[in-house]
């Protein structure tokens, strides 16, 4: 008896230390830190469908955009670096983001989960839900990186740069933005769902690293279309579905901010798919699958920061933005500059998230029907907005190039001429994907 | 004996087929092809990535039948195949010098 409710003493105490490392929506619920098993149940729910959004989801949105003969290394490269995500996130990841102590920029501490029981509180939901939550974000930041460096990588360089990513450059960000005394959340940075953890800092390492590890051969001359835009459709309504545990989830509960949340995933990025669409036809050419599937992402994307930072109709506007300035990146942008981000990591997730980063300082002003109070001072916000994207952009970048040159000194980076020639599957793997 | 290759537009395997029983040709050898002539070919844009393929799919169609129904099976293909539109395909008729029938062995146009 005594011991248990030493326990139960033990554990609202660390439901308290930890609702202080929460944002901020969390922390006003998280006055009582009892646990609400409404918002547990929501809680399991968008965890397991974000983990829904990188198997099979992004996997098939990726894959089918490779050529056939790289379909199992995408695929396969996406489940082995989420696999690695998760056991990293257990030994040190979750510490290192959320640990007990920490500095600006990153914490320490609960490594191995220590400490962590059943009873254990975050806000009003179990401890584990809060870290499993958080360790498929994880995961499926490292996993969109690949988008760049597919066709061409080794699967053990991937394998190699993986955990050092993570460990440099994700685990730090991500307390960063999330965890109370990071940098952005003291500056007061708006990011709802990790527009800058996830996708800036996904897009901008995406492009960095196909830079450094260089096109693939025969680019941009040789054709390499999509192999199957039926998959890549498939895998982008797994990635919409899933979406709504990433945005909505990211409320911590299953209250009204997460209600905004969802309706904004829907419409921004029903407003984004038809604005790329409408683009493509004005630029003289068809409205294309592939155009909605990209504006589909590229939406998702934007609204990710501005999920419950917005009106639904600020959310419509920030989804067609960002889908336009995306097709400009990825169909004007790449060409000029060369550079063979393979599957538009950079150019959808890096874009556009920088789009919904910025936006966020203008959606959430009440007077455009955003949540933000009476005395929101757009300018100022704006600022605060710029300088996190900024400092993501320089902090990721950095950590880029340590990590690809750790994984090109232990790996080589890059498969023989023979292999990329012949296919990843069939020279990393010993499979085909279709026989 | 002759044979007869037509390649064809894809959409006109159906209606080639009917005329080609119509006039008593037992069997045929169909397959999937790719090639070009004066027909344009396609041209592919992936997030503006624009691929021009010069290779437009068809069907080839092979028939072997006896010299004297060679004539009109070339007249109703050519019938059949016939949209008016450019890239309606050609035909092409061969000699064939012997043909067997694996499961009996018999040869020339019994086999057939």
């Amino acid at each position: 008896m005594t011991i248990s409710k030493k326990l139960c003493g033990a554990a609202a105490a660390l439901g308290a230390t930890l609702a202080t490392s929460m944002p901020v929506w969390a922390q006003e619920a998280a006055a009582e830190p009892t646990l609400n098993t409404g918002d547990n149940a929501w809680m399991m729910t968008s965890t397991i469908l974000v983990f829904l959004m990188i198997l099979p989801g992004l996997a098939l949105f990726y894959g089918g955009l490779t050529r056939s003969k790289n379909m199992l290394s995408t695929m396969t490269q996406i489940g082995a670096a989420t696999a690695l995500a998760m056991v990293i996130w257990v030994i040190w990841g979750y510490g290192t983001a959320f640990g007990p102590e920490g500095n600006k920029f990153m914490a320490w501490g609960k490594y191995f989960l220590a400490g962590i029981t059943p009873d254990s509180l975050s806000g009003t939901i179990p401890e584990y839900v809060f870290v499993c939550f958080q360790m498929t974000f994880a995961a499926i930041t490292i996993s969109l990186v690949i988008g760049s460096v597919v066709e061409r990588m080794k699967f053990a360089a991937l394998m190699v740069f993986a955990p050092i990513w993570l460990t440099i450059v994700y685990f730090p960000i991500a307390h960063m933005v999330w965890a109370e005394g990071g940098l952005f959340f003291d500056m007061g940075a708006l990011d709802f769902a990790g527009g800058t953890v996830v996708h800036i800092n996904a897009g901008v390492s995406a492009l960095i690293a196909c830079i450094l590890l260089g096109k693939r051969m025969g680019y941009p001359k040789e054709p390499m279309p999509p192999h199957s835009l039926t998959l890549t459709m498939v895998g982008t309504g797994l990635l919409w579905v899933g979406w709504f545990g990433f945005n909505a989830g990211s409320a911590l509960g299953a209250n009204g901010s997460a209600a905004l949340a969802m309706i904004n995933t829907f419409v921004a990025t029903a407003a984004a798919a038809l604005a790329w669409m409408l683009v493509e036809k004005l630029a003289g050419h068809k409205p294309s699958s592939l155009g909605f599937c990209s504006g589909v992402i590229a939406g998702l994307v934007a609204i990710t920061p501005a999920a419950g930072n917005s009106g639904p109709f600020g959310a419509i506007v920030l989804g067609a933005v960002a889908s336009v300035v995306c097709f400009f990146a990825v169909s004007k942008l790449k060409p000029m500059f060369g550079y063979d981000d393979s599957l538009d990591a950079f150019g959808i997730h890096g874009i556009g998230g920088m789009v919904g980063a910025i936006g966020t300082g203008i959606v959430y002003a009440p007077s455009l029907g955003g949540p933000g109070a009476a005395d929101y001072v757009m300018g100022g916000q704006l600022v605060t907005q710029i300088l996190a994207v900024v400092t993501t952009i320089i902090w990721s970048s950095i950590g880029t190039v340590i990590a690809i040159y750790v994984a090109k000194a232990l790996t080589g980076l890059r498969v023989s001429p023979e292999v990329e020639q012949e296919g990843l599957d069939l020279g990393e793997h010993g499979e085909r994907a279709y026989n | 004996m002759k044979l007869i290759m037509a390649i064809i537009k894809p959409f006109k395997l159906d209606d080639v087929r009917e005329a080609l029983s119509s006039v008593g040709v037992a069997g045929m050898t169909v397959s999937e092809v790719k090639g070009f002539g004066r027909q344009k070919g396609q041209t592919e844009i992936y997030r503006g990535a624009e691929y021009s393929t010069n290779m437009v799919p068809k069907i080839k169609v092979e028939v072997v039948c006896d010299d004297d129904l060679a004539p009109r099976v070339v007249e109703v293909v050519q019938q059949a195949a016939n949209s008016g539109a450019i890239g309606d395909g050609k035909i092409f008729v061969l000699d064939v010098g012997q043909a067997v029938r694996i499961r009996t062995g018999e040869t020339g146009e019994t086999a057939l």
